[in-house]
């Protein structure tokens, strides 16, 4: 018994899957939630707390939820050296922050709930937990960044978040997968399997921020590992990768 | 000078880089297809990077002044107060995580870690002493059966196809 729902919200699909139960009340509260962060937290909206927070709401006006994100991306830009940084053109934009922050909490939720095997995917960020319909560890697909159709890597996880970054206009609506993979940077697919999903996509964020040295930076952090893919084909990782495949 | 220091810490990152791909032993790969891949039980905390960080201690601190450059940068256009703030502990897995943030005209002057995990100094999260040892293969297509796809988040094109994908597993 499976239950598996998808709904668009925050611009993109998401998607839980929970094993042992058909009741979609839990599911349902957690999209919910996630239209909640989305109305806080959209730099689209123009009465999202965010965007008042850029015309200039007061820090002591902020919601907890504000204050918390914006405390964890500044602990994270400290933490990256710099690489991870909200602040583009003077313009504030956490998005690289809050959807791992938001998958994770939601986790908490199902997991308050009394659901112990599901996942979350969220725009191709991942948290997986306990095991599949099978009993098996869930399996995640790396996707091809020369052919979205394809995977080029299967890790099994369970407990563990998975983020992926590349290169993407955000906003523009104009990128193209095609003719545009070739960034200066030479890095075309960054994936950070990581403790929870909130730690992996703030480090995938930052880590694809830093170009070819993204891998070094990953690899070199308790509990992460890293599968970084390059132009050409090239795919560069950490020897924990091999333990989940 | 910023952009200096910032040009010396992408200069040192690609001499990690370079040094950590240099040491290595080059591991060709055969990707294999889930079906022949035997079951394994996950473990959260991989030991991968850290059994190798003392092979290579002897080249540590040559890049140490790398990414670290930027401590001074405003998260704000001016509408932050002055004053110094201290956050609230934060759980960050390894371990809390408090700062304390100092705000200047408007700006973030200092960042103050207050409290840090013992067991992973600040320095070596932020600035590795470890080189890192890596493993490379080319990527191939794999026919295998996967429940959930990562990948990033493209917009357009790539956007419409991931929902049509997820729409029609839904």
């Amino acid at each position: 018994m499976t239950i598996k729902l998808t709904r668009i919200i925050m611009g993109m699909p998401i998607t839980i899957e929970a094993v042992g139960t058909n009741d979609p009340e839990p599911l349902e509260a957690v999209f919910n939630y996630f239209r909640e962060v989305d109305l806080r937290f959209s730099p689209y909206k123009e009465d999202s707390e965010l965007s008042l927070v850029n015309k200039g709401l007061k820090p002591k006006d902020w919601s907890g939820d504000m204050k918390l994100v914006m405390q964890l991306c500044e602990e994270t830009r400290q933490v990256s050296g710099g690489y991870f940084n909200i602040n583009r053109d003077g313009y504030i934009d956490p998005s690289g922050l809050v959807k791992g922050w938001a998958i994770d909490n939601a986790i908490k939720l199902l997991k308050t709930r009394g659901l112990s095997d599901f996942y979350i995917e969220a725009g191709g960020d991942i948290q997986a937990e306990g095991l599949n319909e099978n009993r098996e560890p869930w399996a995640v697909g790396i996707r091809n960044p020369f052919n979205i159709h394809e995977i080029v890597k299967v890790i099994k996880v369970s407990g563990l978040g998975v983020a992926t970054s590349g290169p993407y206009i955000r906003g523009d609506h104009i990128y193209n997968p095609v003719n545009n993979y070739e960034t200066p940077r030479g890095v075309v697919s960054l994936t950070v399997v990581g403790p929870n999903i909130f730690e992996a996509d703030r480090f995938a964020t930052a880590a694809f921020a830093m170009g070819k040295g993204g891998v070094n930076f990953i690899s070199t952090l308790p509990g992460f590992e890293v599968y970084q893919i390059e132009v050409g084909g090239k795919a560069v990782f950490s020897p924990g990768i091999e333990a989940l495949c | 000078m910023k952009k200096v220091i910032l040009g010396l810490g992408v200069l040192g990152i690609y001499a990690v880089y370079s040094l950590g791909v240099r040491h290595q032993r080059p591991v060709i790969l055969k990707p294999s297809s889930l079906s022949n891949v035997p079951a394994k039980t996950i473990a959260t905390g991989s030991n991968g990077s850290a059994n190798n960080s003392s092979q290579s201690s002897s080249n540590s601190g040559s890049t140490s002044s790398g990414g670290s450059g930027s401590s001074s940068t405003s998260t704000s256009n001016g509408a932050y107060q002055d004053g110094t703030y201290v956050g609230s502990a934060a759980n960050a897995y390894y371990g809390n995580v408090q700062v304390s943030v100092s705000i200047s005209g408007g700006r973030i002057t200092d960042v103050k870690f207050l409290q840090y995990p013992n067991t992973h100094p600040t320095s070596v999260y932020i600035n590795s002493q470890a080189i890192p040892y890596l493993k490379q293969e080319t990527i191939q297509s794999q026919n295998a059966n996967v429940q959930i796809i990562s990948g990033a988040t493209f917009t357009s094109e790539a956007f419409i196809q991931s929902l049509q994908s997820a729409l029609s597993k839904a």
